[in-house]
């Protein structure tokens, strides 16, 4: 089951994304609705983050295309606020949670402008929303991963765009850290922001999100929660791989066949 | 002395030519070198380097002068094609970027040596001296050549500066920097740019084979003493620039000595100082931390043998003999009786000429270490599920290291216990 909308904040058509040409996400065809929380759900290797780094132009797509408030992504750049995956980056860097921090403002700031007083405000205001301002000037390679992942709320926070796509944020934090999240989704979809968040419990989904995409290497299902976490679609996701779409993708790896032709 | 005095007076120009020279050479490649080694790009830097020796052969043969702005865009064309290389062989085939680095350094590193015997045998009078690329000719910066490399080196310092907001970004988190309209893709060829110049400059100093360290080693130096990037570019600078004065210096006491060789040794012994000594990161307070957790663990085991004593014959603050507490638990003698002087000196313990006895304060802090221990145990047979007899072991170090905000939250989860796992009261 797979519900479009009218007027969406995000719309892929016909996206397909390959790695070494292998498909990893074939055909998806989505629109979300504004001002939703929305949980991307799916087994491990279903492509959830594959789909929002495809929908942010982070990966080159196979096919398909993209658009963001009706609008090429390039021209939205502003309004988006990407929270990648915690373990994406090394929290050796030599960086305190402030400085981190305030690389939510350099999208606005543009090149070469140096960040302004304001923007630093912005920052601290930001890091007071994730409880984490006693922690500005701590060297990031100290932080807990709860903290760490605060911190790059943070950072999304201080952008101040109109949509998120969060990658696992909710991946090993601990419970505080995981309730001070979901509490403060929920405020930012108060205030009208759309938040796409991939997500891996299935327990909880139910309770944090309103609208759910199920993916397992391509859409079974985009919709209200209610309506999509169904035994039936659940079983869809998650039963049994599709050996012949894997097998199909290992061939067109080895055989180094392009995923479209011409 | 007199040498000493005679170089730091900067009287002779040759001196202070060569000076200016290798500090403008060596900060440049190092703030540059920060950037590279956060990038996790280390080794790329060496193959530029040797990348480089090409391009100089290849300027010399076409334009038949050692102009130094010909040889400088030569070798800059060559180091840039080795780079766009490994790049390109890395996102084309299944080829690691190390074993792609490596096929690069080496294949151009080929040529240019083939290219430099070929010159020094073509009778060429103007040739002589081109060789010193290799191991570099600071001693020899002088005039034109010396202002041309100055201002290549302040230009990727002031380059440096104007984009560090977008470098970092780089460095940390690239696809951030990507969804937030950055053009990745040039800052990317921005920092190759730079790296590329660096290494070209800096081999006048040290030479192609050994370019690899001034990139890299004040870098890695600098970052063991500060977790701030800004503070890492200067000290890295100030790194590269001592090292850059005081090969220099050796060279000119002692002429037979090359600079730039010695420049490396010096920024290398830097480093390993770095290792060493550095507050925190190094090797010697590692040591040191290492060796006061284990007094830490030392005063704390008497401290909770004395109070387990007074648990069985009452009576806390009842003297006690050394053989008592060392028949319960095996210490070597020495350092248990070490180990109550120093208690001794903190106030915890007392010296009666009946024995030794806890003070009141140091029936508290025994009394502490019984109890984390036995919390401990508690909570091991109850949340992990562990035999009893299995986890006294783990709560003999465990109870050195609980901080009281966790005491306090173990206290509440298992609900203010008073038994132990083993029927031993907790105290």
């Amino acid at each position: 089951m797979i519900l479009q909308v009218e007027n969406p904040v995000v719309e892929v058509h016909d996206l397909t994304v390959s790695y070494d040409r292998k498909p990893v996400l074939w055909g998806i065809d989505l629109t979300l609705p504004a001002g939703a929380l929305v949980g991307v759900i799916g087994p491990n290797g279903a492509g959830k983050s594959t789909l929002i780094k495809a929908m942010m132009d982070l990966l080159p797509v196979g096919s398909g295309y993209v658009r963001i408030f009706d609008k090429p992504i390039d021209e939205v750049r502003n309004r988006i606020s990407y929270v990648p995956q915690r373990e994406s980056v090394d929290w050796d860097f030599p960086a305190s949670v402030f400085d981190v921090v305030l690389m939510g403002s350099y999208g606005k700031l543009g090149l070469f402008k140096r960040p302004r007083k304001a923007d630093k405000d912005a920052a601290m205001e930001a890091l007071q929303k994730v409880g984490m301002q006693a922690y500005a000037d701590r060297q990031i390679s100290q932080l807990s991963g709860g903290q760490q992942q605060r911190v790059f709320l943070a950072r999304a926070l201080a952008q101040n765009a109109d949509i998120y796509f969060m990658d696992e944020p909710f991946a090993g934090v601990d419970i505080a850290t995981e309730t001070a999240i979901i509490e403060l989704l929920r405020t930012m979809r108060e205030q009208g922001k759309t938040v796409i968040v991939v997500h891996h419990d299935l327990q909880s989904a139910t309770e944090y999100f309103d609208w759910v995409v199920l993916l397992n290497m391509r859409l079974v299902a985009s919709g209200p929660t209610e309506q999509i976490l169904t035994q039936e679609l659940l079983e869809q996701t998650y039963g049994g791989k599709l050996t012949v779409l894997t097998k199909v993708g290992e061939l067109l790896r080895k055989q180094e066949f392009p995923s479209r032709e011409a | 002395m007199n040498d000493f005095l005679e170089f730091f007076s900067f009287a002779d120009a040759n001196i202070r030519y060569v000076t200016l020279g290798s500090v403008l050479l060596a900060s440049s490649s190092a703030v540059v070198g920060c950037f590279t080694l956060l990038r996790k790009r280390a080794l790329v830097g060496d193959a530029v380097a040797h990348a480089v020796l090409p391009g100089v052969c290849l300027a010399f043969i076409l334009s038949g002068t050692k102009n130094p702005f010909i040889l400088l865009l030569g070798a800059f064309i060559t180091g840039w094609i080795s780079l766009v290389t490994i790049d390109f062989i890395t996102s084309r085939s299944r080829i690691k970027e190390d074993t792609a680095i490596g096929l690069v350094l080496s294949v151009f590193f080929g040529i240019g040596i083939l290219l430099l015997t070929a010159i020094q045998h073509s009778g060429n009078a103007a040739q002589s001296g081109l060789d010193k690329f290799l191991f570099g000719k600071a001693a020899s910066l002088v005039g034109e050549d010396l202002i041309a490399f100055a201002i290549v080196a302040v230009l990727l310092l002031v380059t440096t500066i104007i984009f560090y907001k977008e470098l970092t970004l780089l460095c940390f988190d690239q696809a951030y920097a990507k969804t937030i309209g950055f053009p990745v893709r040039l800052l990317e060829l921005l920092l190759t740019t730079l790296t590329v110049f660096a290494v070209v400059v800096g081999i006048q100093a040290v030479g192609v084979v050994l370019m690899a360290a001034m990139l890299i080693t004040p870098a890695a130096a600098a970052r063991f003493w500060t977790d701030k990037l800004h503070l890492m570019l200067v000290l890295a600078a100030l790194i590269g620039a001592f090292s850059g004065v005081a090969g220099a210096f050796v060279s000119y006491t002692a002429p037979a000595m090359p600079t730039g060789p010695w420049i490396v040794l010096i920024v290398s012994m830097i480093a390993i100082f770095s290792f060493a000594f550095a507050p925190k990161k190094g090797w010697v307070s590692r040591l040191f931390r290492q060796r006061r957790n284990k007094t830490h663990i030392l005063e704390e085991n008497l401290l909770k043998l004395m109070y387990q004593l007074g648990e069985k014959k009452p009576g806390f603050d009842a003297p006690r003999q050394l053989h008592e507490l060392l028949e319960r638990r095996a210490i070597p003698q020495k350092e248990a009786k070490a180990g109550l002087k120093r208690l001794i000196k903190q106030g915890y313990v007392e010296r009666t000429p009946e024995g030794w006895k806890l003070s009141s304060q140091g029936q508290r802090r025994g009394e502490r270490v019984v109890r984390l221990h036995r919390l401990w145990e508690l909570y091991l047979t109850q949340y992990l599920h562990l035999a009893s007899d299995h986890v006294h072991e783990d709560a003999e170090t465990i109870e050195h290291i609980i901080t009281p905000e966790l005491e306090q939250k173990l206290m509440e989860e298992l609900g203010f216990p008073v038994m132990d796992p083993h029927s031993a009261r907790i105290p």
